[in-house]
């Protein structure tokens, strides 16, 4: 009992901590709360429903069409809600996190109005595996989760370490006018890291329809808030902090359903960010990208 | 080689830098004195493109590179190394190092480096280090050592010896020396007036904004005007 609930705490960490990351990356470089990455990581989840449900394609397909349309997403985020404000005179600094607000409220307009308000299955063609250890049982849905999730953050740790990109990224966030004098063109770094950013909140999409076969347009939201407290939790722009702080929270939210009451599920993460900020206000990890 | 020609900078709607004049011949090394707040930082700051001049021409090596980003005048043989400093405190002294050469895409970046930290052997002992552990020379070292290894045509040094010791100033000054001697130009903004000159050819005094005067660094260094004004700082 304990094992398994150790396994569902770290699966939906892990997913936290996804999500955690596209807020904490865009943040780390642009200084601001992207308040759409909720709603762009819904999408994600409506288009793996889409694929792999409606139109019964492979699993793959549905990764692959939403890591395509969301990082889309987050380059028109980037490019007509941010990048206008930015660098003018007079734009209260805001103003940004105001346009991302705007952004999600349309985007959940949107899929109100293209999936529907109901709650829509998602059905991973081995949603039923499981495998028994024991008196233990593991889904297979829950491994494949986790290895992505663990794979996705491993390749995204090496790439801020140890590519040139990556490095210029780091760069950005830590100090823009530095890195502009250095060569690095900061606005591209800046594209570029919102769309990684809302790519990944994507892939969290389907992990997370995959996880409770259950995806509304108002998963964004309760989605987005969490993430903002990962981020809170773990250290505004860290990206150790952002995963730490994602596995945390989805095994507190997890014993805390089955300890305590499940009624309070959703409000652990924002008594932890109380808590957090009390006795640490820099978060667990402190600042900024590093590795 | 760097024709800068009557600039106007403005900080919203503060007029910082009224119609500065300058030039720097290759291989030269010029110094701009002038007292805090003179605009000493901003006319630096205009030429490597961190701020738009709302009026004005700057040419270098022949080309109107008015305008340009600051990732885009690197590439053409301007960098800045600015004031405090500016290192990267999260990022590693050899990260630090890389990154000077981000924008390089020669095959001789290892031998340059490897050059660097035979230069400054503090670095290469603090290789794993984060930059910002490193102590206010070291990191001075560690931002013109990073400079450096983008291959400048033309060097931009502001206050490279603030708030170092004595005998870390005379060290910078004879870095500053090498690197010109290595056919690198250099223009240098210094409170450290007498031995800025020392080691320039030609000297700048800026003062709110305006120059008001200039000349040979000798000339300079023997007027007694500008002894008094600028080199009263107790130095040397
Ligand atoms: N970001 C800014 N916004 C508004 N005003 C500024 C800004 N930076 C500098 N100034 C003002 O512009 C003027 C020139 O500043 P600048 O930094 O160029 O002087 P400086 O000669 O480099 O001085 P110091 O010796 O103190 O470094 C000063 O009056 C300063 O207050
Ligand atoms: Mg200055």
């Amino acid at each position: 009992m304990l094992i398994e609930q150790l396994i569902n705490g770290i699966t939906l960490g892990s997913i936290y901590a996804i999500v955690a990351l596209g807020f904490t990356l865009v943040f780390g470089v642009l200084g601001i709360i992207n308040m759409a990455h909720g709603e762009i990581f819904m999408f994600g989840a409506f288009i793996g429903v889409l694929v792999t449900t409606s139109l019964q394609l492979p699993l793959w397909l549905g990764f692959l069409a939403a890591i395509l349309i969301t990082a889309v997403m987050g380059y028109m985020l980037e490019r007509f809600a941010l990048r206008p404000l930015r660098h003018k005179q007079g734009v209260s600094h805001l103003a940004p996190l105001i346009s991302t607000i705007g952004v999600s409220i349309l985007l959940e307009n949107l899929s109100h109005h293209l999936f529907g308000a109901g709650n829509h299955p998602f059905r991973a063609s081995f949603a039923e595996i499981n495998f028994q250890i024991g008196s233990i049982t593991i889904y297979l849905v829950q491994i494949v989760i986790f290895v992505i999730s663990v794979i996705l953050m491993m390749a995204l740790s090496f790439w801020l370490g140890k590519t040139k990109a990556g490095k210029a990224l780091r760069a950005t966030a830590e100090n823009l006018e530095t890195a502009s004098l250095l060569g690095v063109d900061t606005k591209r770094i800046i594209t570029m890291t919102v769309i990684i950013a809302s790519a990944m909140g994507g892939i969290a999409g389907i992990l997370v329809g995959m996880a409770f076969n259950s995806v509304t347009p108002q998963m964004g939201l309760s989605m987005g808030l969490k993430g903002l407290a990962i981020i809170i939790l773990g250290g505004m722009g860290n990206v150790k902090g952002a995963m730490a702080g994602g596995l945390i929270l989805g095994l507190a939210e997890t014993f805390i359903v089955v300890y305590g009451d499940s009624g309070y599920r959703d409000a652990i993460a924002f008594l932890a960010i109380i808590v957090i900020l009390l006795i640490r206000p820099q978060g667990l990890f402190g600042q900024k990208i590093s590795t | 080689m760097l024709k800068v020609s009557c600039i106007h900078a403005f900080y919203g709607n503060i007029q910082v830098l009224k119609n500065i004049d300058l030039q720097v011949e290759e291989g030269s090394i010029v110094t701009i004195l002038g007292a805090n707040g003179a605009g000493k930082t901003t006319t630096m700051k205009t030429v490597a493109g961190l701020l738009k001049p709302q009026q004005g021409k700057i040419e270098f090596l022949g080309e109107d590179v008015t305008g340009l980003r600051p990732d885009q005048l690197l590439r053409k043989g301007i960098a800045l190394v600015p004031e405090g400093r500016q290192i990267l405190a999260g990022m590693t002294v050899m990260e630090n190092l890389e990154m000077g050469a981000y924008h390089r895409k020669d095959n001789e970046i290892g031998q340059d480096l490897e050059k660097v930290l035979e230069r400054f052997p503090i670095l290469k002992e603090r290789e794993k280090q984060l930059g910002g552990t490193l102590s206010g020379g070291q990191q001075q070292m560690l931002a013109i050592a990073r400079a450096i290894l983008s291959r400048p045509k033309l060097l931009l040094l502001d206050e490279p010896s603030m708030g170092l010791a004595p005998l870390i100033v005379a060290d910078i000054f004879k870095i500053i020396k090498e690197i010109n001697e290595t056919g690198t130009t250099v223009l240098l903004v210094e409170q450290n007036a007498r031995q800025a000159l020392k080691i320039s050819d030609y000297g700048y005094v800026l003062e709110i904004g305006k120059i008001v005067a200039d000349g040979k660094a000798q000339d300079l260094l023997n007027d007694p005007r500008i002894m008094e004004a600028y080199l009263g700082r107790k130095s040397s």
